[in-house]
């Protein structure tokens, strides 16, 4: 168990990812042993980088990969590999280019982001939460944002929208989606 | 609900509970401390127009119009429905951040839920259920209410395995298991349509296995908490006479703030332990609520 403690991969026997179990993430580049898995440090930088998020908010955290490229944080640990359901919340979506949040993700962790956040109007969030793109300014970079929706006077993560010319493309999932647009 | 008849014996206003089982019951939400405070719930929904009553517990709110999932704080994950009643386990079993916790009969998730808030979302709460389409619901409403300190397993609860996690033990387990759900008539009009006394008989041996389960992969010392949603003795105190015979474990006293009535020690032919009688049964009457059953226990050494 010594290796897998350590954050070494335990993906090694096959060199790829099994998609019926969750493998934790090595812990760096180094502790790699299944191609294109990300590594926990991987994981950290591109919250920070993306949206300001401090690596210590994960502290507590482990992530592991079930599925190709769907990243899972976990709060607390527990032996890799592991057969399981589920295990803590799907967080991340790493396979193609640009990686991408889970809005569970981002309702759960959002409140800690400080850059590439995106605040709507109660009216801009009926729009998006009923899963309808919108024309909007924004001056930052184009890509994944984190919405947020004004709620008991605060700002509220509520989702992750994709913002590209000009234009907010709502990211909710069928199943979360609402109609709260009043007539 | 002639099969409420069998419980005149036990229950002291009967016209009163056979009242009040035809009453429907209001929707009840729980504020997730998971993502929003009370207080902040509360701001959210009175900003909404939502309004709401008290309950017994702090962090329940009757909604007194409104159905649950049609507003701000809900889509945003601060609110969970749940029955009042049913959120009296989680509460008795009162685990503490960083514990690990089994809750054996866990989808759709209402109380895996509260328990991870109780939790505040830390330690590991291994929840198990043995249908895969119950267990999609519970996996939603976790993910919904922003948990991530719980691991689902899809295995009979009765045969539970330590193995994935190296055989650490509980320090405490939630028992709230599947029964004939006398007890949510408020809620399906139609529960008592399909009761057989068989069902129950049969029903209550699979109660046995898993509070057998949960006593065994619980550490000494540590508590299990045993709850249905039904009147029936024979999946209530004679499942717990059951576990006080064949495991090392005992019943202990404990406070909730609702009116109810003690475990009873006689029924029909049977008699049962007379520690039995430290269990609650909560009965629709007694708080305007739906019926409940709920037992603490202590593991002892194996």
């Amino acid at each position: 168990m010594t290796g897998e403690d350590s954050g070494a991969d335990p993906g090694s026997a096959t060199g790829e990812n099994q998609s019926h179990r969750f493998d934790r993430l090595p812990a760096t580049d180094e502790e790699r042993r299944v191609e294109g898995r990300p590594t926990r440090a991987e994981v950290l930088d591109w919250w920070d980088e993306r949206f300001g998020v401090d690596p210590a908010v994960f502290e507590e955290h482990t992530f592991w990969e079930h599925g190709s490229g769907k990243i899972w944080a976990f709060a607390g640990d527990t032996p890799t590999p592991i057969e399981i359901e589920s295990l803590g919340l799907v967080f991340l979506r790493t396979r193609r280019e640009h990686w991408k949040p889970t809005l569970e993700a981002v309702q759960r962790f959002g409140g800690h982001a400080t850059r590439n956040v995106l605040d709507l109007s109660r009216r801009e969030a009926a729009t998006f939460l009923a899963g309808d793109d919108q024309e909007l300014d924004w001056d930052g970079d184009w890509g994944y944002l984190i919405v947020t929706n004004e709620l008991a006077g605060e700002r509220e993560p509520l989702g992750v929208g994709l913002y590209v010319h000009g234009e907010l493309r709502s990211q909710v999932p069928k199943g979360r989606r609402r109609e709260f647009r009043e007539e | 609900m002639e099969v409420l008849e069998r419980y005149e014996p036990l229950v002291d206003d009967f016209a009163a509970f056979r009242a009040a089982c035809e009453r429907p019951l209001p929707s009840v939400v729980r504020v997730n401390t998971i993502k929003a405070t009370v207080d902040r719930a509360r701001e959210a929904l009175a900003e909404e127009g939502v309004a709401f009553e008290p309950t017994w517990h702090d962090g329940l709110l009757a909604l007194t119009e409104a159905q649950p999932g049609a507003n701000w704080p809900y889509v945003h994950g601060w609110l969970h429905g749940q029955e009042e009643v049913s959120a009296v386990p989680a509460e008795v079993l009162d685990p503490d951040p960083g514990e690990r916790v089994w809750d054996a009969c866990a989808a759709p998730g209402s109380k895996t839920t509260q328990l991870a808030a109780l939790m505040d979302d830390s330690g590991t709460l291994v929840a198990t259920d043995s249908n895969l389409g119950r267990i999609s619901a519970l996996r939603s409403n976790a993910e919904r209410l922003g948990v991530t300190n719980v691991a689902i397993t899809n295995e009979d609860a009765r045969n539970h395995s330590l193995k994935p996690f190296d055989g650490a033990e509980y320090d405490h387990a939630l028992v709230d298991v599947p029964c004939s759900c006398e007890g949510t008539i408020r809620k399906n009009p139609d529960t008592l349509d399909e009761w057989t006394l068989s069902h129950v008989e049969g029903i209550a041996g699979v109660q046995k296995g898993i509070l057998r389960r949960a006593v065994q992969a619980t550490r000494p010392g540590g508590t299990v908490v045993y709850s249905t949603c039904t009147f029936a003795p024979e999946e209530n105190e004679a499942v717990l006479d059951h576990a006080l015979e064949t495991e090392s474990c005992e019943l202990v006293e404990f406070d909730i703030p609702l009116e109810h009535a003690p475990g009873v020690t006689q029924w029909e032919e049977e008699s049962f332990d007379p520690s039995v009688a430290k269990a609650k049964r909560i009965y629709p009457h007694h708080n305007d609520t739906g019926g409940f059953f709920c037992a603490k226990l202590t593991v002892g050494e194996a």
